[in-house]
């Protein structure tokens, strides 16, 4: 269906949106996600509103480990950082929610650069370790540092608001998230296409001549760590703020591992591929718990088999994913669109 | 060295060894704006350490690279770039995973200003600086190397040769002054090392930049070259017009061999 369609001005070749049918698709889109909320009951904006957490925090953690190569096994950690920020300006500081937000990123986007300090002499496994301790050391300092983050007991946080207009329920949640969402993707996408995300890929490719046309390493790896952080510290700002608590509890390790493996399932170096992945990681649980309940209809007293089959299906299906679509998502995404660009008359 | 002060980039006692071993031994030459200068030896003569020494990937122990009379041995790899000296590799050293496209224009980088706040944001100064550059790679670079039909194919999809083409075609992006070339004819046809030699000409001619040339085909070194240099065992061994270096005697030695020479490379 796009075939035939002839760029006249490099203005036109260099949109992100290349034809009226794919801006048309997307503004549906778009018009989908205003409508969203209200179709759907709590539990749907629940999950809406999670999606929306995790696809800034994997857009994030793509800029840095799909787009510019450096495995970072610590986003969680980064998450808390942004979530902690968040609550402390907002219950000790006074501060409002909007205004805390910028701040969670920039705390986080701090903690980000001065664990990415190694990112310049390790490579690979030797730095996944090495944002593996800082997983650690957060997590450590959540818990202990009573004073600052009240240990495990955790923060209450009130709820945002603009005058007298307030956001409690997941419905009225759902609309900051869709902001801090679409703003996220945005930039990351215009990013990605301009001369600091093509810097990322090219150290991703090959630093060594990354280093030839003049990329300053070390600035740019910093940077992604720090870009990569900021979008952590908003998702998790927003997440808790969503959530009305903060405990250490919220950020484990196994976090870490799930935003690595929504960008993997999703597509390392998409934008796409990192909201497709987030969507993917956050829906199957669910989906996997709907059907389980199911099941359990039909087969009473089974259920200590049928429950624990949930997380093996889950495991499952990213191994399956590993193995058959290595590039994730977004590549099936972009055969589909490749059939459809000649169909329904190949060749 | 009567007439270093025309050189546009000289290199004065250069001295590299790994080891044990003597990469480089006291290497002076230097070269003028608007040459064509070659660089051969036979393998592991130390050609392609010198080139690495101008740019800054090796660090020597003694000796100075001077650009326009300013000693830049003290620079950071990353800010030759910057200086008006661009490279290619003798194995492609490209981005596989991008467009051609992209990959040109990453050889822009030092001359675009957008950062991480204006490029995120793709509007106004950035867009137009982005469109700009299109421009000048289309119309320019692309249109110059004859590569329009593959400018979108990623990379690493691309056969040998025109991978070659496409580094240069980076490396031109960078809008040098000086244009390194680590053996752009290796591993081409007939034809394919023509069309190289031609843009080399092209390169040096139209766009005035001075070219640094490694390169084993004596034919394309003897003929584009206006002078040629000749190292053997990190040692330079002669320099001068092609015509003077085709019947040095040293130089074929070097290159053929002798009875008394292959006894003193063996230590004996």
């Amino acid at each position: 269906m796009r075939c035939g369609d002839f760029k006249e001005t490099y203005i036109k070749d260099e949109e992100i949106f290349q034809s009226l049918f794919v801006k048309f698709c997307l503004g549906m889109f778009l018009l989908f996600l205003l409508v969203f909320p209200f179709a759907a009951d709590a539990y749907m904006l629940y999950i809406a509103n999670m999606i929306g957490f995790a696809v800034i925090g994997a857009v994030g953690l793509n800029l840095l480990t799909g787009f510019t190569g450096q495995i970072s096994l610590g986003h969680a950690a980064f998450v808390g950082v942004g979530a902690y920020t968040s609550a402390i300006l907002v219950t000790r500081l006074g501060f409002s929610f909007w205004l805390s937000i910028p701040f969670a990123g920039l705390v986080a986007a701090l903690a980000g650069m001065i664990i990415g300090i190694p990112s310049l002499r390790v490579k690979g496994l030797y730095l996944c370790i090495a944002t593996l301790a800082a997983q650690f050391i957060f997590e450590f300092i959540f818990i202990h540092w009573e004073s600052m983050t009240k240990g495990i007991t955790g923060i209450n946080i009130p709820h945002p608001r603009i005058g007298s207009l307030e956001f409690i329920t997941e419905k009225e949640f759902y609309w900051i998230t869709l902001f801090f969402v679409v703003l996220g993707v945005g930039y990351a996408r215009n990013l990605v296409r301009s001369r600091m995300g093509r810097a990322f890929v090219a150290i991703r490719d090959r630093d060594l001549s990354a280093e030839i046309i003049g990329i300053n390493l070390f600035r740019y790896k910093l940077s992604a760590f720090a870009i990569s952080s900021f979008y952590a510290g908003v998702a998790g700002a927003l997440w808790v703020t969503f959530l009305k608590v903060v405990t250490p509890d919220h950020f484990p390790f196994i976090l870490s591992i799930q935003y690595l493996a929504m960008i993997i399932v999703g597509g390392l170096g998409s934008v796409l591929g990192s909201i497709f992945g987030a969507v993917f990681i956050t829906l199957t649980p669910e989906l996997l718990n709907y059907l389980s309940e199911i099941v359990k209809m039909y087969a009473l007293g089974h259920e200590e088999i049928f429950v624990p089959m949930k997380e093996v299906i889950f495991g499952l299906l990213i191994v399956l994913f590993l193995i058959f679509e290595p590039r994730g998502l977004a590549e099936i995404w972009n055969r589909f669109k490749n059939f459809f660009r000649l169909w329904p008359f190949s060749y | 060295m009567e007439d270093r002060e025309e050189y546009q980039l000289r290199v004065e006692d250069i001295h590299l060894s790994f080891g044990g071993h003597k990469a480089l031994n006291g290497i002076s030459t230097g070269v003028r704006k608007g040459e064509v200068f070659s660089i051969i030896g036979p393998n592991g003569a130390g050609k392609t350490c010198l080139l690495n020494c101008i740019n800054r990937f090796y660090h020597p122990e003694k000796g100075s690279v001077i650009l326009e009379g300013q000693d830049i041995s003290h620079f950071k790899t990353h800010a030759i770039a910057g200086l008006g000296i661009a490279r290619t590799f003798q194995n492609i050293e490209l981005f596989g995973h991008m467009s051609v496209l992209d990959n040109i224009k990453l050889g822009a980088h030092v001359h675009l200003k957008s950062g991480f706040f204006s490029g995120g944001i793709y509007f106004g100064k950035s867009r137009k600086e982005e469109i700009e550059l299109r421009k000048h790679i289309e119309e320019k670079i692309i249109d110059l190397l004859e590569i329009e039909q593959i400018r979108k194919s990623i990379v690493h999809s691309l056969p040998y040769g025109l991978q070659k083409r496409v580094e240069l075609a980076r490396a031109l992006a960078m809008k040098p002054k000086i244009l390194l070339l680590d053996e752009p004819a290796t591993g081409m046809n007939l034809e394919e090392t023509e069309d190289i030699a031609r843009f080399i000409l092209d390169i040096n001619e139209a766009w005035e930049i001075t070219i640094i040339l490694i390169e084993h085909d004596m034919g394309v070194v003897m003929d584009i070259s206006d002078r040629v240099c000749v190292l053997d065992f990190g040692a330079k061994i002669a320099e001068g017009k092609p015509e003077e270096i085709r019947n040095n005697e040293h130089v074929i030695k070097a290159y053929l061999g002798e009875e008394d020479i292959t006894y003193s490379r063996l230590g004996a």
